[in-house]
């Protein structure tokens, strides 16, 4: 019978050896070490030996035993890991191909322009007002100081709907709405004096050109105004150059030259350091190294007595700039009609959010 | 504005700044130069040549063999094709080693086997201004003067060796239209004094024949001078280059001189022929209704009584400031002339040019009413003088003045501390005065109020206030020595309105659902409702027109976003884009006056989706749009700006698939508001417009606001107790709308129901015919304690009796 045993257990080891999967593992516990098994069956057969031999053969049993469970879990341990391993080879994928994304959309360039400059004014204490787009002559004319037979109407040829209401040719008279609307809040108040202003005001403006790769019938405009007591020119050049470096680059600089605005005076076009060339003189800058950004000005005493303002009290200063002019320089659109041809090609390079 | 470097060297210093230095200064102070044009295009050892003899050609009919002396010494031999070269004439020879325009150098060369030694020269091959010369000049050669010099180098002796500034003027600086006015501009600049003589005194011998009488209040200042026994012939060569670098064409030695005049002093100047003006007498008169008058350019004129116009007793002669009369005309055959030098009202000027369809010289200047009025007399005496050394004739007596309303300078008080005040500066006193005096203004030497009396002169009437001396002294101060500050005061951080907040919500929630951000156009035209069926509408036809649009296609202001957004799909669709998905926030416009405003004006967020939609693995295909998709996007931006328990409702909708389209409603102070519609489009306003199946979604912003207006979140505690879920599923006719079952579950459920879904949906093949199959999930809890299972089922088969009764649900198991 000791025999037999040490004849199992090497029988029983060298099947071991030999498996592969943890399904023959489990068959091979139940053939050698199962209730039905062989081991088992040996120990079945103890009942023939005599009283000297039976714990000898049993203690042998045991040790048997215990070799082939140690052997079993040694097998099980190594059987799991090789599966494991198996099965996360199986699993792994391709990361390089593309993700199941949630599509983004788009923002309109002109609308990021107008987003970005409305911040940076906001942080300067500005609030963003909105105006019509059907304006009153007087409003748009009359109130900045261009009355009929102006020579200044030249310069804007109107989109008109009667003699007295036209499409707005600039956010401008918006500034005559806000002062008004502060003036007679002040009134209503039983002030003497209206609050001062600080606004922007981003907009469609309608100029009766034709369509082409510089010109719109139309396009937006920013219009900034503040008045206040106190209000110098040197202010005006100072929140420009803010901006300026906010919206260009932290190394531009600015400069004012003399212009001509009805309602503002002095008058001044600004130019900013040429983009392309950082103001050494290129073709964009026509060798000037300054691109015209915006015209501005002190608020004229007109503008600001028609509507109820002591221009003595009073001063102010207002810019006006082009959105168009703004987004085509910053994202090289060299035809202001891709803003209004919503081409999705175009549109889909503005997706990032910042 | 052109002016020429040369020209304009004879009234001021300049000899030390090149065209282009000049330039950059006139920019700085406010008058941009950006454009300089060389006169001399690159023409060099062009010299005068006199044609001693020509002969034709042995070998070619059209060519001339030419013996020319062009003070080389030897005659040279040069063939030439122009059909009018004759022995005798002065032209311009290019000798061997010469250059013309376009890098063109002359070498020695065979023609048809005759030897030529240099060729002789058109305008055009000169690099000419050729539009300005007259037809003869620009024939063939360019036949010069007899009194030409041989030998003499072409470019001095055509005074081509000069640049051309052009001179961009805003409309407040029609001072400078003119050389005095530019020079006095580039005094101020270079701070140093004017050579130019500004007045003219001379009278001539006798008493003028003339009469002026001044009728209309159009005309404030009207002075006449009579020139006699003038021949009108070519204007000397100065006199042309001088035009012509202006870019004005040289017509007689008369008309050239009252052109010269305007350029220099500013002052617009008619001559009319003395003979054909009846009884000497000049009459200034507004125009009778149904006058006829034939103008300069043989062009029969109707004019009516707002205009101004020159006559005689007898015949309108001139329209004032705008252009002269054909019966008036100076030719060849005047002797005597009468020169005209008058203030005109510009508004009259420009009304009259534009309803005439004419724009002159003259009439520029005039209709910006920056004419200096103390210029009149002086520029009158000047052009006369200037026409009896030029033609001969001989002044006679004085200038005829009649003066309706007299000119004086402007004058203006000044306070230096509020020069300081408006520019952030600290300019001193004396350095303000020092400025006013470069622009040659008068300062008083004493103060009144603390204030300086400043005499403006007459050539500047755009000083009106003291602003406006202000901005002088800034411009000649220099712009660049402002200093950069911020504003003082008290101020916070701005802030967006509700809406505009709700705009920027919006795009942000929509962009994130995939959107596309559109900004399209506002002008439309009706004609384009009718393809989406949108023209039975009379909301929607009812546009705002344009008085005067450029094209018939955007004639008329947008009702409705749809046919702007259709638009763009198809444009995309048309470059192979077929998966489109984009909304705008735009504005539409109805006639009815909003508060005031002159017309209404109302943002409406609108989408539009088409072809597949949504995120896509690689291989898994896309996901067709269909009305739940674009509901869903709704409902996502809805959630976004915080609007919520918002109900779709079946409606019809003009242009939308009947069977597709709900009304986007809130219940809202015990009323529905309509937050807007939500559809897909009609079959037949697809197949119009050759769509697939699209969608169209639009809400609008004042509703959108009002809905938002109370919604304060107040965050409810976190449940204490646990909750008991029981799902239903159930069999209803095919009509009976999901979400009237919903509310019908959340009444019977009462205080125990937290939230009920729809979680399955199906009808078809599996389900009796005309009926539907919905599973809905329903969570209870209380707030207070854990609830029983005994509880829950009572209060859930009491949601069940009522979807029974209510709705004729069958249970499924
Ligand atoms: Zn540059």
């Amino acid at each position: 019978m000791k025999e037999q045993l040490v004849a199992l257990q090497t029988t029983a080891l060298e099947a071991l050896q030999g498996l592969e999967t943890l399904g023959q593992l489990g068959d091979w516990k139940v053939q050698y070490l199962g209730k039905k098994g062989e081991l088992t069956g040996m120990l079945r057969g103890m009942g023939a030996l005599s009283a000297e031999e039976r714990p000898v053969v049993g203690a042998l049993v045991n040790d048997v035993r215990a070799a082939l469970e140690a052997a079993y879990e040694e097998k099980e341990a190594l059987l799991k890991k090789a599966e494991r391993e198996k099965r996360l080879a199986e699993e792994s994928v391709d990361v390089t191909l593309p993700g199941r994304a949630v599509k983004l959309g788009s923002e309109h360039p002109l609308n990021i322009v107008i987003r970005d400059i409305e911040d940076i004014f906001l942080g300067l204490g500005f609030q963003v007002a909105d105006g019509p787009e059907v304006e009153y002559d007087y409003y748009n004319f009359e109130a900045m100081n261009v009355p009929k037979n102006h020579p200044a109407r030249d310069m804007q040829d109107t989109f008109y709907i009667n003699e007295d209401v036209l499409m707005r040719t600039q956010t401008s008279p918006m500034q005559a709405r806000v002062l008004r609307a502060t003036a007679e809040k002040a009134k209503a108040e039983g002030r003497q004096h209206p609050d001062p202003v600080r606004v922007i005001v981003p907009g469609r403006v309608y100029r009766r050109d034709d369509d082409d790769a510089t010109h719109s019938h139309a396009f937006m405009q920013i219009e900034g105004l503040v008045v206040d007591r106190g209000i110098r020119m040197s202010d005006l050049k100072g929140t420009l150059l803010m901006f300026a470096r906010q919206i260009f680059g932290p190394e531009v600089e600015i400069r004012m030259r003399p212009s001509y605005f009805p309602f503002t005076e002095p008058s001044t076009e600004v130019d900013v350091t040429c983009f392309n060339c950082g103001g050494s003189g290129c073709r964009t800058c026509k060798q000037t190294g300054w691109i015209e950004i915006l015209g501005a000005g002190m608020v004229h005493p007109y503008v600001l007595e028609e509507q109820g303002y002591d221009s003595e009290e009073f001063t102010g200063f207002a810019f006006g700039m082009g959105v168009e002019r703004v987004a085509m320089r910053r994202y090289g659109i060299e035809d202001i009609r891709h803003f209004y041809q919503n081409d999705v090609r175009l549109m889909s390079h503005f997706k990032s959010r910042m | 504005m052109k002016i020429s470097y040369n020209w304009l060297r004879e009234y001021i210093e300049i000899d030390d700044l090149t065209p282009q230095e000049l330039g950059a200064r006139l920019t700085e102070g406010g008058i941009p130069v950006e454009v300089f044009t060389e006169l001399n295009q690159g023409v060099t050892g062009v010299v005068v040549g006199h044609v001693v003899e020509t002969r034709q050609h042995e070998n070619a009919d059209k060519l001339r063999v030419c013996t020319i002396n062009a003070g080389t010494g030897d005659h040279l031999q040069i063939v030439c094709g122009a059909p009018n070269v004759a022995p005798g004439q002065k032209v311009p020879v290019a000798v061997v080693g010469a250059e013309l325009p376009g890098d063109f150098k002359i070498k020695k060369a065979k023609l048809r086997g005759v030897e030529s030694q240099g060729m002789l020269c058109s305008a055009k091959e000169l690099g000419m201004d050729v539009k300005l010369l007259p037809k003869e000049q620009t024939e063939g050669l360019y036949i010069l003067p007899e009194d030409a010099p041989v030998g003499h180098d072409i470019a001095d002796y055509l005074l081509m060796n000069d640049t051309v500034l052009e001179l961009e003027l805003t409309p407040n600086r029609s001072d400078a239209l003119n050389y005095r006015g530019v020079a006095y501009e580039v005094a101020a600049i270079l701070d140093r004094p004017m050579k130019m003589k500004e007045e003219y005194t001379a009278h001539g011998n006798g008493s003028s024949p003339v009469t002026v009488k001044i009728e209309s209040d159009n005309c404030t200042k009207y002075a006449a001078q009579v020139v006699q026994n003038v021949t009108v012939s070519e204007s000397p060569l100065w006199l042309q280059a001088k035009l012509l670098a202006v870019g004005v064409r040289p017509i007689n030695n008369v008309v050239d001189v009252t052109n010269f005049v305007m350029f220099e002093l500013g002052q617009p100047l008619h001559a009319f022929d003395l003979s054909k003006v009846a009884q000497d007498t000049i009459i200034v008169r507004q125009a009778q209704d149904g006058e006829t008058h034939v103008t300069l350019d043989g062009v029969e004129r109707t004019l009516d009584a707002s205009m101004l116009v020159i006559a005689d007793p007898e015949k309108v002669i001139g329209l004032a400031g705008v252009m002269g009369g054909e019966n008036s005309e100076v030719d060849a055959a005047t002797k005597n002339i009468v020169l005209e030098s008058a203030y005109f009202d510009p508004g009259t000027t420009r009304k009259t040019g534009k309803a005439l369809g004419l724009f002159s010289e003259a009439q520029k200047r005039f209709e910006k009413g920056m004419i200096d009025q103390g210029m009149i007399t002086n520029a009158l005496l000047r052009a006369a003088e200037l026409i009896a050394e030029l033609a001969g004739g001989e002044v006679v007596g004085g200038p005829v003045e009649v003066v309706k309303k007299g000119a004086e300078p402007h004058v203006l008080d000044l306070r230096h501390e509020r020069v300081n005040e408006v520019l952030g500066t600290s300019i001193t006193e004396d350095e303000m005065v020092a400025v006013l005096k470069r622009l040659g203004f008068e300062v008083s030497g004493f103060k009144v109020d603390g204030a300086h009396r400043i005499t403006v002169p007459t050539r500047r009437p755009d000083m009106v206030r003291e602003v406006d001396l202000i901005e002088e002294v800034a411009r000649i101060y220099g712009y660049d020595k402002i200093p950069s500050t911020l504003p003082s005061g008290n101020y916070v951080q701005g802030q967006l309105t509700p809406e505009q907040r709700l705009r920027r919500t919006a795009r942000e929630v929509l962009i994130n659902a995939g959107l596309n951000e559109v900004v399209t156009y506002s002008f439309t035209n009706v004609g384009l409702l009718e393809p989406l069926g949108l023209h039975t509408e009379a909301t929607l036809t009812n546009q705002v027109k344009l008085f005067n649009p450029m094209s018939e296609d955007r004639s008329a202001l947008r009702t409705h976003l749809l046919p702007s957004l259709v638009e763009v799909v198809q444009y995309n669709r048309n470059r192979r884009t077929n998966d489109l998905a984009l909304f705008e926030i735009g504005r539409v416009f109805s006639p009815e006056p909003g508060v005031d405003t002159p017309v209404t004006e109302r943002v409406r967020i609108a989408g539009i989706m088409t072809g597949n939609y949504g995120a896509l693995g690689v291989g898994e295909k896309g996901r067709p749009v269909d009305f739940f998709a674009v509901k869903g996007v709704v409902e996502t931006l809805l959630d976004g700006i915080g609007i919520t328990d918002v109900l779709f409702v079946r409606a019809a909708q003009a242009g939308l698939h009947p069977g597709r389209t709900a009304k986007i409603v809130k219940r809202h102070e015990g009323e529905l508001l309509e937050l807007g519609v939500i559809g897909g489009l009609h079959p037949e306003a697809e197949e119009a417009c050759d769509l697939s199946p699209t969608y169209y979604f639009e809400l609008h912003m004042e509703a959108l606001l009002t809905a938002k207006e109370r919604s304060e979140l107040v965050v409810p505690p976190l449940p204490k107790f646990p909750s008991i879920e029981r799902d239903i599923a159930l069999l209803v006719d095919i009509d009976t709308p999901a979400g009237d079952l919903l509310d019908t579950i959340r009444i019977a459920g009462g205080d125990l129901l937290v939230s009920v879904r729809i979680f399955d949906f199906y009808q078809g093949a599996q389900v009796p015919a005309g009926k539907k199959s919905l599973a809905y999930g329903l969570v209870y809890r209380s707030s207070e304690r854990t609830l029983t299972d005994e509880e829950v089922t009572e209060r859930h088969n009491r949601v069940l009796e009522a979807l029974k009764a209510g709705h004729h649900a069958e249970l499924r198991a």
